[in-house]
């Protein structure tokens, strides 16, 4: 799973203020409106194939993508923030997906759900689109044929913390976290702590 | 039990069926393509044969072949009669590129479609089929996917988005597909039903 980025610590977006009887916090009102936009992505079910099954578990209580506040599909482009392009597209389907997406209202989201959405995955031949970023940009990749649920999960996840950080550029994810390096920086932190303590 | 078909077909053509053979209870004539409608009409005709089931029409293409580089596949059952055959016809591309044999759709309309997939996929082109057009790939699709020298790694262009349907727009003709919608059952020509029954209000 991936690791979620957190804001730098030198310069906190956001302040947390306890003095007061009620207490309040400042942000940048850009960082909320971000926040609000990554718990409520309204989603439009792009789906073509047998990807489809994974997007169904997905959707329903085992997996429940509602906890993510992904969960209310718009049948209508106009009212969706996220795309999901769930399986293989052909050369005479994708201009459909482009006019699909170019009807969605901005701020707009693309997953990529699957392999072949990806890259055309084993389809290597005369009728399918070999990836749907040669048509629409892609904000996250999800590989599986199909993918696991925890994995679309995750892709998930990538796609919050994208738009918490504000970044709308297309095909740019960022490198995830080895949980092992996060390991080893908690390790040395406690280390200096303990060092701290033990020189006063 | 289809040794009686070829029987009947060779004494019937004598000359048009240029090669039998049988395997597993399959047999198959390989026929003059000048005569393929004339035998097809015979085969569903002739009381002894009744193949009223379409079941198959396709190609396949072998390059490496001195001459009858694509080959017309055919497959027919009787209901009745339980019995079925395969027919063959040998052909070669002309000059414009494309092969041409007779079409089957006014023997067999279920033929309509396997016809369109069979232009579309090899470039067999069926004369007088009522509405040869590309029937799984688009209008700007260049070249015959299915033919061997397709080459294998050939990306061809987008198409930009369609605003108006190309070609034949619903109610279609009722051998050309699905009827769309509970419409079309009830106002059948003769009275009759979408299976061929006869209607109780008729």
């Amino acid at each position: 799973m991936g690791e979620m980025t957190q804001p730098p610590t030198s310069s906190p977006r956001t302040l947390v203020f306890e003095g007061s009887e009620q207490g309040f916090a400042t942000t940048r009102f850009e960082d909320l409106l971000n926040w609000a936009r990554k718990y409520s992505l309204f989603q439009y079910p792009f789906v073509t194939a047998c990807c489809a099954m994974e997007f169904m578990a997905l959707a329903s209580p085992r997996f429940d993508m509602a906890r993510f506040g992904a969960e209310a599909p718009r049948f209508s482009p106009r009212q969706s923030d996220l795309l999901w392009v769930v399986g293989t597209i052909t050369q005479r389907q994708a201009p459909i997906l482009k006019r699909v997406y170019d009807q969605m209202a901005d701020p707009k989201y693309v997953l990529a759900f699957g392999t072949c959405a990806s890259c055309g995955g084993f389809y290597d031949n005369y009728t399918t689109l070999a990836g749907i970023d040669k048509v629409v940009p892609v904000d996250v990749y999800v590989p599986g044929c199909p993918p696991r649920p925890e994995g679309v999960i995750d892709g998930l996840l990538l796609l919050q913390d994208k738009i918490a950080r504000g970044d709308r550029t297309a095909r740019i994810v960022k490198p995830r976290q080895d949980p092992i390096d996060k390991v080893e920086q908690l390790v040395a932190l406690r280390t200096a702590n303990q060092d701290d303590l033990g020189q006063a | 039990m289809s040794q009686r078909v070829l029987d009947i077909l060779s004494t019937r053509f004598e000359g048009a069926i240029l090669q039998t053979h049988g395997q597993f209870g399959d047999d198959t004539a390989i026929v003059d393509p000048a005569q393929w409608k004339a035998i097809a009409q015979f085969l569903r005709d002739d009381s002894r044969l009744a193949m009223d089931h379409f079941i198959d029409l396709t190609a396949v293409h072998y390059p490496d072949r001195e001459e009858g580089r694509f080959e017309v596949v055919l497959h027919l059952r009787s209901f009745d009669k339980a019995h079925r055959i395969r027919l063959k016809a040998r052909l070669d591309l002309q000059d414009d590129g494309h092969v041409h044999i007779d079409t089957l759709a006014d023997v067999w309309a279920g033929a309509n479609w396997f016809e369109r997939e069979c232009f579309d996929m090899f470039g067999v082109v069926f004369e007088g089929h009522p509405d040869l057009r590309r029937i799984l790939m688009y209008e700007e699709f260049e070249g015959y996917p299915l033919r061997k020298d397709y080459p294998a790694d050939r990306i061809q262009p987008l198409v930009p988005f369609r605003e108006e349907a190309q070609g034949k727009l619903p109610p279609f003709d009722r051998h050309e597909g699905m009827p769309f919608g509970r419409q079309t059952h009830d106002h059948r020509p003769g009275g009759r039903n979408l299976l061929g029954f006869e209607r109780e209000d008729a």
